[in-house]
């Protein structure tokens, strides 16, 4: 069993997703129960599903001196820094602590591969790349995390996670590692994750993709909607932060985390979701906490018939009454690698507003469903000042989980 | 905290690559003790997968699993106890070029099989459901600094847990219109198995963190155009001081362009 850990500090956070672009564009659309969701019209060929799609990602080109870097997954990156103010965050960190103990940790899932996909369709007569792929630095499932520690002037540990749907989340377990090894003083955690033919006809060769917009934990549920998302975080030890922080609640902890594997198989999750628990225990322990003093779950959620019935029959017999559980895929779709860090800002939202979203788009839930699962919005227990607690579940192919455990810290 | 070196040992070892099928009979071109032969490697042929299972693995599964339980049999771990870290610079170079290819001609044909195989981490699980190995599982990729970096993620592990840890190092061989902008020339596989504490009998090793371009040590003449295949072989000067069991200190990129290296003296 792991040891209990000590919080690290969050100093800074930001997502864009198709819900809204930074914090508070999140926050009201989470409030107005508003949908990010529109038709497919992205695909090269015909497809019919809904996708959660970030407007205007064609038109922001990167700045000339980074345009080797240029794919949809890196201008969505570029868009999602600027938000919230992250690029001045994170250049704050960097002059405090020096560029060369900044990490960098993101998750992706498909990286540019959007891009590689471009360049095989567009090949030369002669079957090569054209001489503008050619001097691309896109063609690599690295090139999200390299193009953000250039962007950012770091020059600490710089590594990609690529676990299918957990990556963005185990990003958090290594920067703790990091942190706690004292090998960085900060480090920006995150992930990216764009539109792309594979994944959309990937999920759609597999019978995955629903052809309306997702229904987490629905009962007539029938696959996922895709998204695309950016978010970032900046993760510092608690005892050190300090002078970074700006315009964040300074009560917000990464508080525990789990990770495991299922054991079981490429693309459909361990029947009694025993992964998925194992991944849960393992973040409770490591913030010392009991399962009902959780307050909220942020499910892994996808809408996919196997997903969800495995992770509301675990959670239905792993947590109290009091607990409150959903899924905010109706809001973004499935942001795939990007899911984890998209997932724990909105949970940082949650927990700042105090305000838990019930799943959108959902009529009727699964009779799987414990009470944990909300459809309408709540608020959550106790006054304002007391300490909030959540969990974010993320659950990938290659039966590879992760749970992050968050807090609010009491304020009073 | 603060401790800014780590120590561990490895106990385990699995190398396959062109010429070199295992770590026993690679020490002796690693030591320069034995040039390195022009050789094809065969299509590894990991033990853990039954023979219908290895005829459908993709390439990038039989190569890192096959090095995966090398190093397991001779740390003598079970590998179902062992949290893993799956690093490789491009993951499985054939099927993102079959992807890529498909969708350019028929999207819809696409086959679930291959998209599902696809992900970077599917050598990973692969691996942890041949071993029935619950643990955490991560795949992580770096450029050109994959090896560094994935070696670093996975001594972070095993200091933090505690717990001995695989690391697996893989590349596979570039294909189709990609090879122009992926350089990997052959396949290239090793693993560690990672123990946080000094151990008798295995190589200790400390680990720090430092700024700036790595010193090269020297590798012998016949493994010079080996190095330059694969990004796992990035391995190699490692391995090769590893293979001469004499105290050393070796340095590995682990950022981009020399920003960061790990500085690793190893003792016996």
């Amino acid at each position: 069993m792991p040891d209990r850990i000590a919080s690290a500090s969050i100093t800074a956070y930001t997502a864009t997703c198709a819900a809204g672009r930074g914090r508070e564009a999140i926050a009201a659309a989470l409030k107005a129960r508003s949908t990010g969701l529109t038709a497919n019209t992205f695909t090269s060929q015909s497809l019919k599903c809904f996708i959660g799609r970030v407007a205007g990602l064609e038109d922001a080109a990167l700045p000339a001196e980074l345009s080797a870097y240029d794919a949809r997954n890196q201008r969505l990156a570029w868009l999602g820094l600027r938000e919230d103010g992250f690029t001045e965050h994170a250049a704050a960190a960097r002059e405090r602590y020096g560029a060369d103990r900044v990490a960098v940790v993101l998750g992706t899932s498909t990286s540019s591969i959007g891009e590689t996909e471009l360049a095989y369709r567009t090949l030369g007569e002669d079957g090569r790349f054209t001489p503008a792929q050619r001097e691309k630095r896109v063609h690599e499932p690295h090139s999200l995390s390299a193009f953000v520690q250039v962007a950012l002037g770091l020059r600490g540990p710089c590594l990609t996670v690529a676990t299918a749907c957990s990556s963005s989340a185990k990003v958090f377990a290594s920067a703790e590692r990091l942190l706690h090894a004292g090998l960085a003083d900060a480090v920006l955690v995150g992930g990216v994750d764009t539109l792309c033919d594979s994944v959309l006809f990937g999920f759609n060769s597999l019978g995955l993709v629903s052809d309306e917009p997702c229904r987490p934990f629905d009962r007539d549920r029938n696959g996922l909607s895709l998204g695309e998302a950016a978010g970032f975080a900046l993760l510092e030890r608690a005892a050190q932060e300090g002078a970074s922080r700006q315009g964040v609640d300074r009560h917000l902890r990464l508080i525990g985390y789990g990770e495991s594997s299922d054991a079981h198989h490429m693309s459909s999750p361990h029947p009694q979701g025993l992964g998925a628990e194992h991944a849960i225990d393992d973040a409770l322990v490591r913030a010392g906490l009991d399962a009902g003093q959780v307050d909220y779950i942020n499910c892994h959620g996808t809408a996919s018939r196997a997903n969800d019935e495995v992770e509301a029959a675990v959670i239905a017999r792993r947590f109290s009454a009091r607990t409150r559980a959903s899924s905010t895929k109706g809001w973004t779709g499935h942001t795939l690698g990007a899911a984890g860090i998209l997932e724990a800002v909105i949970t940082l939202i949650s927990l700042e507003d105090g305000l838990i979203p019930g799943c959108l788009n959902t009529r009727v839930l699964d009779p799987v469903c414990g009470p944990q699962f909300i459809l309408d919005n709540e608020k959550f227990p106790g006054d304002g000042g007391a300490r909030r607690i959540a969990l974010s579940n993320s659950f990938g192919f290659g039966g590879n989980n992760c749970c992050l455990a968050f807090a609010r810290e009491a304020t009073t | 905290m603060n401790a800014r070196i780590l120590e561990f040992t490895i106990e385990g070892i699995g190398l396959c690559a062109p010429g070199l099928p295992d770590w026993d009979s690679a020490r002796a071109p690693l030591r320069g003790e034995r040039a390195l032969g022009a050789a094809d490697m065969q299509r590894p042929s990991p033990a853990l997968l039954s023979p219908n299972e290895r005829r459908r693995a993709p390439d990038s599964v039989l190569l890192a699993l096959a090095v995966a339980e090398q190093a397991c049999a001779m740390a003598g771990r079970d590998p179902r106890t062992l949290p893993n870290v799956f690093a490789s610079a491009y993951g499985d170079l054939a099927i993102n070029d079959y992807l890529c290819a498909e969708l350019a001609r028929a999207p819809l044909d696409l086959s679930p099989t291959k998209f599902h195989n696809s992900v970077h981490n599917a050598p990973a699980g692969y691996w942890t459901i041949a071993t029935g190995c619950m643990a955490s599982s991560s795949a992580v990729s770096a450029g050109a600094a994959t090896f560094g970096a994935g070696l670093l993620e996975a001594v972070l592990i095993a200091n933090r847990e505690a717990a001995q840890t695989l690391l697996v190092v893989f590349d596979t061989t570039t294909k189709g219109p990609l090879s122009e902008v992926v350089h990997a020339r052959a396949a290239f596989a090793m693993a560690f198995v990672i123990s946080p504490k000094a151990s008798p009998g295995g190589y200790v090793v400390r680990l720090g963190l430092e700024v700036g371009v790595p010193e090269l040590a020297p590798l012998p003449e016949s493994l010079h155009d080996l190095q330059t295949t694969s990004p796992a072989a990035a391995s190699l000067p490692l391995l090769a001081a590893l293979a001469r069991r004499e105290p050393a200190a070796v340095d590995v990129a682990a950022g981009p362009e020399g920003t960061c290296r790990l500085h690793l003296e190893i003792s016996f």
